[in-house]
């Protein structure tokens, strides 16, 4: 598995530890190591882009380390995701996959909807509830509603302008929309702060390809890897596996299958 | 002054612009801490040495093997499992940050952060300690050239918020202290944690080693930076300093931690500092001073942001992002590869030298030739005054009211209310290993004592990390409120498990040239001996910030401490958050008619006299029986009593967890007959209130045998019920208690 970084990626250790206790390799790279041809993606069956503030966020979050893929190492990328390898993209990892264009519809380009600023205009570090709304790779080992936190200033999905109706129909149609914030007992948090923590557009938290094997989230899995990462732990217990293993289960039980 | 002119007499030349510059730098109060480590004389006392007589002393007298390294490097070392050690350092930085907010308190969190790397430290957390004026501070009182209250607030916090989120390094634990003598001059406390490899700590230097400048480039920003730390804030100032305050750049700052953990792993190597106050000229000289030699520099080659810079303001500059690796030369080979693969710029501008001077040079020209001996121990010492007595203050008199309507208007009092608003703009989980969480309970906001962190992957083993802070009591007597704040930061740390306890104190003061602000300082520098002595706490690392004074004054003397502990396994950490109805509400540790200072007494518009004191030899067995209640696993929550009391510390334990409760005040050990108001509101030190299930009572009592102690209630329904003799004196809602602790700080 590469967990890919660039200047800046800052949870690319604990997204590689969740990867190597489910039993599989993960390495860090550097992405310059790929456009000066140092390394190749076909040597990975599967890339994790890592959250963080890759090159300050300068633009806009995630524009310039997806600009470097969609310019530099276009070719390799798109094939990667023809040969239906899995990507998951976590925060500034999202980021970097909607601007290379890769979210929503699995084709390296221009972006076709953008990550914003939150509504509450900061950075916020909050857990919260998600609703699993489809049975994509990553999904369908998670339960029906799980728990995570989202630590960042720009997670607001915005659609484009006067086309949210069509696009989210789409979305909805392919079954592509993965995760929804909601309440604890499910319910969709229907735009209500702090359930849903950033404004985001028909509270959509994470997002797949068509085919289901990219898959972009603004929570952290990694962070919700083990109980004792809860907020909560000390009213319910340190032990056991938190929902984001699922996450990486899902996706390294199918490259288990697949490759 | 006078001894730079005899050493140059003697010399039989004039200084140059960039050796004068050496010495304003290096001898400056910011690098040398004239004071501390001056002669003072106090009353009849002669202290030779403030420092070594009392902090450092505890250290020394203790002297605990688990010490790695102490006071000497960047930052304190202690032993942690194994190889690793985990190294702590607080820093302020209160000028920049009263110029402009945003960048000086980014800026201080970039330069704690290096202070951690410069001891080949990986950076694993954040602290930060805020003190501003009052946020409702009137306008029309403001001096036309000093920023709002609220503004300062705004933008140091999203300026800590903004270095920490970039790095990746998250921000666990921190207070926020609102106080009108912060309005000119706001403090900004920085601390960082990181995990040290014993065996990769490299501190061996020799002459011919490369002094590598690594980082960003160098600028006119922060010019003069220390000197500006050690002077008082005069109007006017933000024109003289301007250059003062430096530029952040977090990213840059990631790319050299990234590459230095690469350097540090491959042991390439022989020695490592930041570039902070002074800059190149202090870095350099103290590394030579360090390792008994000499450097040779060529300014010319150090990269700038743009031309035409002087030789001396290169040698003094204090851009960030930069820091100085010595390397042996067969390695530098390999270094300069590996901060070529970060897209980092490292630079070669000299080499250590057999003989103990600093030669610099520019182009051909040597511009400066400085004896490392002379400037290091040619400092005069300092002898100043110091002078104490009791301010004239009385104990206030007044009967008891609503004490249900006084409980809400105290979790209100900004020192108390929730800062929920600025917790959340910090991450305080990126790195997926923070255990015990800033807020804590049933809705993830209560109020925790510590954090707790597991730093390894391979162990339960954790660090909790907590501090103390109580400038109000400084308003008494300074020494209590030293003795006051060691036992706070002890007392959280130990509420969540935490043992084995290191201590950092940073002291803001004001001009210690005035015998009054010295006087307080050694009234407090002498707690600090007196009570860390008898905890067994030992002090690790420190820093002095004084002459913070601004035309509106002088800052309340402020101590912040500082201590990080051990649990050793963190899944028996304790949250402060009641866990379930019908357990057993217990008080640790005796209260005393102790309100001077405390919050009730200033809702009642009193400071009073009775300031909190504290028995060391008595606390220390309460903090051991409680860290022995907790290894056996009998203890649900745990809160430690600070501002106002007995009181808010059961609301808080209560609407965190979402559970009320009903104590009676009878009960509680006090050290004489109290009134029911002041049992409920006094801030006496070293207490606890403690859930524990029924079913685990006896066992738990039997392990408090010794020291003072009651049940006082148990944990039921939906209401903070207290009663006197069985006499309701209060009943509030717990919904209610929480709205009013969430309205008093909004971001």
């Amino acid at each position: 598995m590469l967990v890919l970084r660039g200047p800046g990626t800052n949870c690319d250790v604990e997204t590689a530890y969740a990867i190597k206790e489910l039993g599989a390799q993960a390495e860090v790279v550097h992405v310059n190591r790929f456009i000066k041809g140092r390394r190749s993606f076909e040597e990975f069956h599967g890339m994790v882009i890592p959250g963080g503030f890759s090159f300050g966020d300068r633009i806009r979050s995630g524009a310039i380390l997806a600009k470097l893929l969609s310019y530099s190492l276009s070719r390799e990328l798109q094939s990667f995701v023809d040969e239906g390898k899995p990507i998951l993209g976590i925060c500034n990892g999202f980021q970097v996959l909607i601007e290379a264009g890769l979210l929503p519809f699995g084709e390296v380009g221009e972006p076709k909807l953008a990550l914003a600023k939150n509504a509450s205009a900061r950075f916020e570090d909050r857990w919260v509830y998600l609703l699993r709304c489809n049975s994509s790779v990553f999904t369908k080992r998670l339960s029906k509603v799980s728990r995570m936190p989202v630590a960042n200033a720009e997670g607001r999905v915005v659609l484009p302008l006067g086309e949210e109706a069509r696009m989210l129909e789409q979305l909805e149609e392919n079954n592509q929309v993965a995760l929804r914030y909601c309440s604890a007992g499910g319910e969709p948090a229907q735009g209500e702060y702090p359930l849903n923590p950033n404004g985001s557009y028909d509270d959509i938290a994470g997002l797949t390809s068509p085919e289901g094997t990219i898959l972009g989230m603004m929570p952290h899995p990694e962070r919700a890897f083990y109980r004792y990462m809860y907020p909560e732990w000390t009213r319910s217990g340190a032990e056991g596996k938190g929902d984001g293993y699922a996450i990486f289960e899902g996706m390294l039980g199918y490259i288990a299958k697949k490759f | 002054m006078r001894a730079i002119q005899e050493h140059y007499r003697k010399l039989g030349r004039e200084p140059t612009d960039v050796e004068l510059e050496t010495f304003a730098q290096t001898w400056s109060e910011h690098c040398v801490h004239k004071t501390f480590k001056g002669i003072i004389l106090y009353d009849s006392e002669e202290i030779d040495g403030l420092l070594k007589s009392t902090i450092a002393r505890v250290t020394r007298e203790l002297s605990p093997e688990w010490c790695f390294s102490v006071f000497e490097d960047n930052a304190g070392i202690v032993d942690f499992e194994g190889d690793y050690a985990i190294a702590f350092k607080v820093e302020t930085h209160n000028h920049p940050s009263a110029i402009e907010p945003f960048g000086g308190a980014a800026t201080g969190v970039g330069g704690v952060i290096r202070d951690v790397l410069g001891v080949w430290g990986e950076p694993i957390a954040n602290t930060d300690v805020l003190c501003f004026g009052p946020l409702d501070y009137p306008y029309e009182k403001l001096p036309s050239d000093m920023r709002h209250p609220r503004f300062i607030f705004t933008y140091v916090v999203a300026g800590i918020g903004s270095y920490g989120n970039n790095m990746g390094i998250p921000t666990v634990n921190g207070a926020i202290f609102f106080d009108e003598s912060y309005v000119g001059n706001p403090l900004v406390y920085c601390g960082t944690v990181g995990i040290v490899k014993k065996s990769k700590y490299k501190r061996e230097a020799k002459p011919g080693d490369v002094l590598l400048l690594v980082g960003g480039r160098t600028g006119r920003d922060g010019i003069h930076g220390v000197t500006f730390a050690s002077s008082e804030l005069e109007e006017g100032a933000e024109e003289i300093f301007g250059t003062a305050v430096q530029i952040g750049d977090p990213i840059e700052e990631e790319k050299i931690k990234r590459a230095i953990l690469k350097v540090r792993e491959a042991e390439l190597g022989s020695a490592i500092t930041d570039l902070g106050g002074g800059g190149l000229s202090s870095a350099i000289g103290e590394q030579a001073h360090h390792f008994g030699c000499g450097a040779r520099v060529h300014l010319e080659r150090v990269p700038l942001k743009y031309a035409n810079m002087k030789p001396w303001e290169i040698w003094v500059s204090e851009s960030q992002e930069r820091m100085l690796l010595i390397v042996p030369p067969s390695n530098l080979e390999r270094v300069l590869e590996i901060f070529a693969d970060e897209e980092v710029e490292a630079t070669a501008i000299g080499e250590l030298i057999p003989e103990r001077r600093l030669e610099i040079y520019y182009r051909d020209e040597k511009v400066a030739e400085l004896d490392v001996e002379f400037l290091f121990h040619g400092l005069p010492r300092v002898k100043r005054i110091a002078r104490w007595s009791p301010p004239e203050l009385s104990e206030p008199s007044f009967e008891p009211g609503k004490l249900g309507e006084d409980l809400h208007r105290i979790l209100a009092m900004p020192n108390v209310a929730s800062k929920e608003s600025v917790i959340r703009t910090y991450d305080h989980e990126v790195k997926a290993a923070t255990v015990l969480k800033p807020l804590q309970g049933e809705a993830c906001d209560g109020p925790g004592d510590a954090a707790v962190l597991k730093p390894l992957r391979s162990s339960w083993k954790g660090i909790a990390i907590s501090n103390g802070l109580n400038p109000e009591y400084g308003k008494i007597d300074s020494y209590w409120m030293a003795a006051s704040a060691i036992d706070e930061a002890i007392r959280n740390n130990v509420a969540v498990g935490g043992r084995r306890i290191a201590l950092l104190d940073n002291f803001c003061w004001g001009n210690p040239e005035k015998p009054e602000n010295l006087g307080t300082l050694v009234r407090a520098a002498k707690a600090c001996y007196d009570i860390a002595i008898v905890y067994e706490t030992p002090f690790i690392s420190g820093k002095d910030s004084l002459y913070n004074e601004s035309p509106l004054g002088a800052v309340t003397p402020t101590l912040l401490i500082s201590a990080l502990g051990i649990v050793p396994d963190v899944r028996k950490a304790v949250s402060m958050d009641f866990k379930q109805e019908g357990s057993c509400i217990y008080l640790l540790g005796e209260t005393k008619p102790e309100l001077g200072g405390s919050h009730y007494y200033k809702l009642k518009g009193y400071l009073g006299r009775s300031v909190p004191k504290v028995e060391p030899s008595k606390a220390k067995r309460t903090f051991e029986a409680l860290t022995r209640a907790i290894d056996a696993g009998l203890v649900k929550a745990c809160h430690d009593l600070s501002e106002g009391g007995l009181a808010v510390a059961l609301a808080e334990m209560c609407f965190s967890g979402n559970i009320g409760a009903e104590v009676e005040l009878s009960l509680v050990p006090t050290s004489q007959a109290m009134r029911h108001d002041f049992i409920l509101f006094s801030e006496s030190n070293s207490r606890f209130l403690v859930e524990v299930p029924p079913g685990k009572a006896q066992e738990f009592e039997a392990l408090m045998r010794g020291i003072a102690f009651a049940k006082i209630g148990e944990t039921t329904g939906r209401e903070v019920v207290v009663t006197h003799h069985g006499k309701e004196i209060l009943r509030e809602d717990i919904g209610e208690l929480k709205r009013s602790w969430q309205s008093g700080v909004r971001l």
